[in-house]
């Protein structure tokens, strides 16, 4: 590894699934691992939603539905051969 | 890993290069303006399945390589002070200034140390009562609400040994500045989705309204890209000059309200100096009065003054897209991530770094 | 004997032999090492001998999947398997400093003895220094070994050639990131282990595929990035990896993602790669699969025809990445 430690991506966030919450605070898994997350701007987060993790942070809540139809877009893409 | 690998998937992003390659023949400047972008254009190796027409440039995307040497400078005399702590995210370290870099102080004994995320200080803070800490605040408006929070913590919990060396930016004022530059001719904007992610997509529309320049808020998997490139080369070739969104599942046009709450309550929007580019207006954040007790620079009574780069270093003209690293006289040879001249190979998000680990000729 | 160590412990008297007595030789014990000669005396009837040494500063000493004993242990038997040679005999010299705990140096004692018994190799000779607080940090272990070489078998890093296909044993990255989690206490948690293991039952499997491997290395500090840029400089070939077929755990993909890392830059202490020619790959591969420490294996790339000295990635989108020797500072006391 080039660096010693993370912090170093300006915009590198992640998706994360909501654990657990406690107060400001709450545990976010990312591929089986987990992390303790501030979740001051996602007040509104679920157990079991998705958020954006940054720097320890969440700053955003995933939506699954729009999620859904960019995938469904790309889908169809392929179905399709027209450009 | 859920909402990544979906966004990885070969054959979708092989449909969508062959649409990429479909649409126009133009000769058209794209230019993204984010470390990540960068990174992940090259990660993925976006560059060489574009079709000969685009040419896509970087921007200046990175806030530790816009951020002027007498920041790094300044940050040095604050680690030789007695019983002060740096804490900086990892990029900084190497950034060199006049008397070296914050690694090598580190090495000479100062106490510095990388943090993950801003609100580690007050984890710090509290568990060294007597020290100074000194938290190196840098960042664009994905990493400034961050700022806003600790700030705010650290206020409620009346942390009196918590710090703060600001040198927060705003992006779109930096892309005003440069579609203003007559030198330069920018076709379309790959938007930052994460930054877009807080501030929404209104802060851009004066790209499409004055400038009659289209923009497309972009994510950062390859499918992302690939589909903010589709759409943005489709506006770019029907003269179509909107702000669009790709990045739906995570930006919303009025971004993430509580995070603007956050930063209106703790920032003033205030003139700033971008390294290579000059004093922008309105360009930057800085603590408002509210939290004249943690600013740094008042409470070690140094009186800041600005000043850019290394002369030689082509970092200004890199950052605003005009030339690229290959171009600049001091590439690899005698600057590379190991002796960095300029913070644009230092950065792990910067251009010339990008360039160096992913762009070299065959040996 | 109190439970820590002191500075009399490394003075070569009575409170020496104590603890050679009570700790190494209770775990050590074979025929060679019980003669108690100043040098061990092997009798030995074959020609060519591998001969190595590795250090071991490992940052923290006890992790997920081993410690720093084993770890010792691992990475020499790893260094004389992978040149093509059965690994034999090892020393082992230890550096501690004064305060280490006992009962910790009897683990580490004892993880050593049960990893040499797994490769099935003696520890024939060694040493122990004691220094004053603070001038090592915790404890240093040296390792050299020495192995038999098979004849017949011509494993060099120069032997790649274009239509290879490069195989790994398993999962990347997996030590690099205990160590780099465990340390840095990042507030990851989860299941990473490190890899460490003694893999030279796998080679010997490899070796009974086929005898005509072309290279064999493991891939230590600085990732299968490391030692594929070495075998593609010392071959002088250009090497093509498949983004989609590179093995990571679910817990490497998180942490590397959540930090920004590149797992084929992270450190390994289990995992070799392996260039076979084209036409015995699958039956390599097939008998790599049947071994504990080869069920993950899986082709990663090939040698391709072109001119050069390169590594790079195809990558998802169908692009190419260089895959660059690493540089700058790796993560120190990885291993």
């Amino acid at each position: 590894m080039k660096e010693e430690k993370g912090g170093k991506k300006m915009c590198l966030a992640i998706p994360g699934k909501v654990l657990s919450l406690d107060g400001n605070k709450g545990i976010v898994e990312v591929g089986n691992m987990k992390r303790e997350v501030f979740m001051h701007l996602v007040p509104d987060a679920l157990v079991n939603e998705y958020v954006l993790v940054h720097a320890g942070c969440a700053i955003q809540m995933i939506d699954e539905e729009e999620a859904k139809i960019t995938l469904d877009i790309f889908k169809e893409l392929m179905e399709n051969e027209i450009c | 890993m859920k909402f990544v690998d979906e966004f990885r998937n070969n054959e979708y992003s092989k449909k969508l290069v062959e649409k990429l390659n479909n649409i126009s023949s133009e000769k058209i400047n794209i230019m993204e303006v984010c470390g990540t972008h960068t990174m992940a254009i090259f990660r993925y190796g976006i560059r060489d399945v574009l079709p000969p027409n685009i040419n896509l440039i970087s921007g200046p995307g990175c806030p530790v390589c816009v951020t002027p040497q007498s920041y790094i400078d300044t940050a040095i005399t604050l680690s030789e002070k007695k019983d002060v702590i740096i804490a900086t995210f990892g990029d900084m370290m190497k950034v060199p200034g006049k008397k070296g870099s914050l690694s090598v102080k580190k090495a000479e004994g100062a106490d510095v140390r990388i943090v993950y995320s801003p609100m580690d200080c007050l984890q710090m803070a509290s568990q060294n009562p007597c020290k100074k800490i000194v938290f190196l605040s840098v960042g664009f408006e994905t990493t400034a609400p961050m700022a806003a929070i600790t700030i705010m913590e650290a206020k409620k919990n009346s942390i009196s040994n918590l710090f703060f060396f600001t040198a927060h930016k705003i992006v779109p004022p930096a892309m005003e500045a440069l579609v203003q530059d007559k030198e330069l001719k920018i076709d379309g904007f790959l938007l930052p989705g994460h930054v877009c992610a807080i501030i929404g997509t209104k802060p851009y529309e004066f790209l499409s309204e004055d400038y009659y320049i289209p923009g497309v808020v972009t994510g950062f998997e390859p499918l992302d890209i690939l589909q903010g490139l589709n759409t943005l080369v489709r506006l770019i070739s029907k003269k179509d000059y909107r702000i669009e969104n790709e990045y739906k599942r995570i930006v919303k046009a009025e971004g993430n309200p509580i995070a603007l709450e956050y930063l209106n309550s703790v920032f003033n929007i205030v003139d700033s100096s971008w390294r290579g580019i000059g004093r922008i207006p309105n360009s930057g954040l800085e603590f408002n009065s509210k939290y004249e007790d943690f600013d740094a620079l008042k409470h070690f009574k140094i009186n800041y003054e600005e000043y850019d780069g290394s002369p030689g270093c082509k970092c200004g003209e890199i950052l605003k897209g005009k030339i690229k690293p290959t171009d600049c006289p001091l590439f690899k040879k005698l600057c590379s991530p190991e002796n960095p001249v300029g913070s644009c190979m230092v950065s792990s998000e910067g251009t010339c770094a990008a360039y160096y680990r992913y762009h070299k000729e065959t040996k | 004997m109190s439970d820590k160590i002191t500075l009399s412990h490394g003075s070569g008297g009575v409170q020496t032999n104590k603890l050679i007595n009570e700790v190494f030789f209770k775990y050590f014990n074979n025929d060679i090492l019980n003669q108690m000669n100043d040098a061990a005396q092997i009798d030995i009837d074959f020609k060519k001998l591998a001969f190595t040494t590795d250090s071991f500063v490992v940052n923290p000493i006890f992790f997920n999947g081993g410690n720093i004993g084993k770890l010792a242990v691992c990475g020499t038997v790893n260094d004389l398997a992978v040149s093509g040679a059965k690994p034999l005999y090892l020393t082992s010299a230890f550096i501690i400093e004064e305060g280490f705990s006992i009962e910790k140096l009897e683990e580490i004692v004892k993880s050593m003895a049960e990893e040499a018994r797994i490769a099935g190799v003696k520890i024939v000779a060694g040493d122990t220094k004691v220094v004053e607080k603070g001038n090592v940090d915790g404890i240093y272990i040296n390792t050299s070994g020495i192995g038999e070489i098979y004849e017949n078998v011509n494993i060099n890093c120069a032997n790649a050639r274009p239509g290879d296909v490069i195989i790994v044993n398993g999962t990347l990255g997996d030590h690099g990131m205990t160590i780099m989690c465990e340390r840095n206490k990042l507030g990851l948690e989860g299941n990473l282990k490190s890899d460490c293991a003694s893999l030279n039952s796998l080679v010997d499997t490899m070796l009974e595929a086929y005898d005509g491997i072309h290279v064999i290395r493991d891939a230590t500090r600085g990732g299968i990035a490391a030692v594929l840029n070495e075998i593609s400089e010392f071959s002088n070939v250009t090497i093509a990896l498949d983004e989609n077929a590179i093995p990571l755990k679910e817990e490497v993909k998180g942490a590397t993602e959540m930090l920004g890392l590149d797992p084929l830059y992270i450190a390994n202490e289990g995992k070799l790669c392996v260039f076979v020619p084209e036409a015995y790959a699958q039956k390599v591969l097939s008998a790599m699969r049947m071994h504990p420490h080869g069920l993950q294996a899986a082709i990663i790339g090939k040698v391709t025809e072109e001119m050069g000295q390169k590594v790079y990635l195809n990558t998802v989108v169908g692009g190419k990445r260089l895959v660059d020797m690493p540089s700058g500072i790796q993560l120190p006391r990885i291993c």
